[in-house]
């Protein structure tokens, strides 16, 4: 990792923070956006970023880096978040999310947006993506790992089990999946729509390594990151979060999937997250 | 007449290229489509099988790309313009990765196999994802050339091949070059027989037996069906003032309407698009499907005198 001192969980909970209220004021300023599935995320993509991916800012497409691809595209502004705290592009951009001419698109573009690794949005397609970088990383034997994140729901996607399937198949020891197990989708509860349980015993039937942790506990997130990272994967996290995870009147409640806070929501979001740190 | 299939020619192409280029990769999705399926017996680390699963053939071919490979993704066209058409735009026009979606089987050579596997919209499909280049060989010289283009070309690519034996057109003469049309015969400026794939042995009988009923036709073999070569459609049109266009595809979307659109807008003539009308493949001998959709050669001579014929009357 290129002279980047990794944060450790004390500083990681600031950084996640400071994401947190990043990602709001970006959708808040888009109009439009999807915060509730970027908050839940936004713990985990920060632990990535900021301790655990060897990445480098200058160099965003160097060769030998740790691959992150968000196969929830939709949740981007916690990734557009992390890319430019982490130095990939300048913070004040983050303002530009979804207007023209933005690097910023409404679903990540590896062409135009720094860091990105891979353009995604149409769901179940990330993980497909990631398991042939890491065919890529093992042919050309090097040592990058390749990070994939998914939603729950996106696990209804039969292209995530192809996927799956091919990961085992050829031994992508260096490969982890994260699953943002945050129980909603657009709808409804993930079990009303279309129960996706057991999904562990999913997993681990197409031959992975199931990993479980709190996806909020900074502690287990750093821990289980590093030791998923230096295991013979395929490893998939399966991560229980809390959708909106932060803010109180999003927490748990389907509609801010894609919906935009007001002036006095956005206030009263950015204090509640505030009031944390104090 | 020498008789064979464009895609074994192409596959073995590929074969052969590989042993002085290193670059490239190969992902198969079980169907013995090119014979690049075999590729991994020679090159073990070069080739992934990913099973009956369109939709990850394609993704893990766009990761492969994104890691610096150039990768070559194989199977029959009905599949793999369809069954993963999201992930070919998505994944592979979008962010205009170094992927050749090669697609075998196309048109109504699958004969026997019927209407689910004849691939007749697939060129309409990817015509319309931009970034995307789309080539066509009329024969197997034209297919091996068209190997050599592929591993050089650099972005997201779609090689239409064909199943069966077709007959060998061209000599050692021929040189492919992306987006230029070839012309094949030119007997005069009566009618301009524009086809794609190995329609063309069709076409040049067309024209012989035009020429017999004193009908001067130019055949013109458009290799590159995106970008498509507009020169010499005008070229043909401004010549001849009647164009037929031939192609073992649907008329909607394919080598007809592009020929079309281009005339419409920059040369308005007499147009004749040969081609499968609106409607599913069936069962039966390639040959017998032909000549059931007017494709077969004495259907393309009768289209094109009509043509002429009209165009005259119209004069």
């Amino acid at each position: 990792m290129a002279n980047f001192p990794k944060l450790q969980v004390p500083e990681l909970k600031g950084m996640a923070r400071t994401i947190r209220t990043d990602v709001l004021k970006m959708v808040h300023a888009a109009c439009s956006g999807h915060p509730g599935g970027s908050l839940s995320a936004a713990d985990i993509v920060t632990a990535l970023y900021f301790n655990i991916l060897n990445v480098d800012p200058e160099r965003p497409r160097w060769e030998d880096r740790d691959r992150f691809i968000l196969s929830k595209g939709h949740c981007c502004p916690v990734l557009y978040a992390c890319l430019a705290r982490r130095g990939f592009f300048a913070v004040a951009e983050l303002a530009t999310l979804r207007k023209y001419g933005s690097k910023l698109q409404g679903h990540p573009d590896m062409n135009k947006c720094p860091g990105v690794d891979m353009s995604t949005g149409s769901l179940g397609n990330g993980i497909g993506c990631a398991v042939g970088m890491a065919i890529a990383g093992k042919v050309k034997q090097k040592d990058y790992k390749v990070f994939v994140m998914l939603g729950d729901g996106e696990c209804q996607e039969g292209a995530v089990w192809e996927a799956a399937m091919c990961a085992a198949h050829h031994k992508l020891t260096n490969l982890v999946a994260i699953i943002d197990v945050n129980g909603l989708q657009i709808i409804d509860t993930t079990d009303k729509v279309m129960n996706i349980e057991p999904l562990a015993d999913k997993w681990r039937s197409f031959g992975w390594k199931v990993l479980e942790l709190d996806g909020h506990d900074m502690e287990q997130i750093v821990a289980t990151l590093n030791y998923a990272k230096a295991s013979e994967g395929p490893v998939v996290i399966l991560a229980k979060t809390i959708k909106g995870k932060g803010v109180s009147y999003m927490e748990g409640v389907a509609k801010w999937h894609g919906a935009v806070p007001s002036d006095e929501e956005l206030a009263q979001a950015l204090s509640e997250i505030e009031g944390v740190a104090e | 007449m020498m008789e064979v299939a464009t895609r074994f020619v192409f596959g073995k192409e590929l074969l052969e290229l590989a042993k002085t280029n290193g670059d490239f990769v190969v992902c198969n999705a079980d169907t013995k489509a090119c014979g690049i399926e075999n590729f991994g017996v020679i090159f073990p680390d070069r080739s992934y099988s990913i099973g009956i699963a369109e939709q990850n053939l394609i993704n893990v071919a766009a990761g492969l790309a994104a890691s610096g490979f150039k990768v070559f993704a194989c199977t029959f066209a009905v599949f793999v313009t369809l069954r993963c058409c999201e992930q070919v735009r998505n994944h592979v026009c979008y962010p205009k990765l170094n992927v050749t979606v090669v697609g075998t089987h196309t048109g109504l050579q699958v004969g026997e196999d019927g209407a689910t596997h004849a691939a007749v919209e697939d060129v309409a499909i990817m015509r319309s994802l931009p970034n995307m280049t789309i080539i066509q060989p009329a024969d197997a010289v034209a297919a091996r050339a068209i190997a050599h283009a592929a591993v050089k070309f650099n972005g997201p690519l779609y090689v239409r091949l064909h199943r069966n034996p077709s007959p060998v057109i061209y000599d050692t003469s021929y040189r492919f070059e992306l987006g230029k049309a070839t012309t094949v015969r030119s007997y005069g400026d009566d009618v301009a027989l524009i086809s794609s794939g190995i329609m063309l042995q069709k076409a040049l009988d067309a024209a012989v037996a035009l020429k017999a009923r004193g009908i001067k036709a130019r055949v013109i073999d458009m290799s590159t069906l995106k970008p498509l070569d507009v020169d010499a459609v005008l070229e043909a049109a401004k010549a001849t003032n009647a164009v037929v266009t031939i192609e073992d595809h649907s008329i909607i979307g394919g080598l007809g309407s592009a020929v079309a659109q281009v005339l419409g807008e920059k040369y308005p003539c007499m147009v004749k698009c040969i081609g499968i009308p609106d409607v599913f493949g069936e069962s039966g001998p390639s040959e017998v499907l032909y000549a059931r959709y007017h494709m077969d050669a004495a259907s393309i001579a009768a289209a094109a005198e009509k043509l002429v014929r009209k165009k005259i009357f119209s004069c």
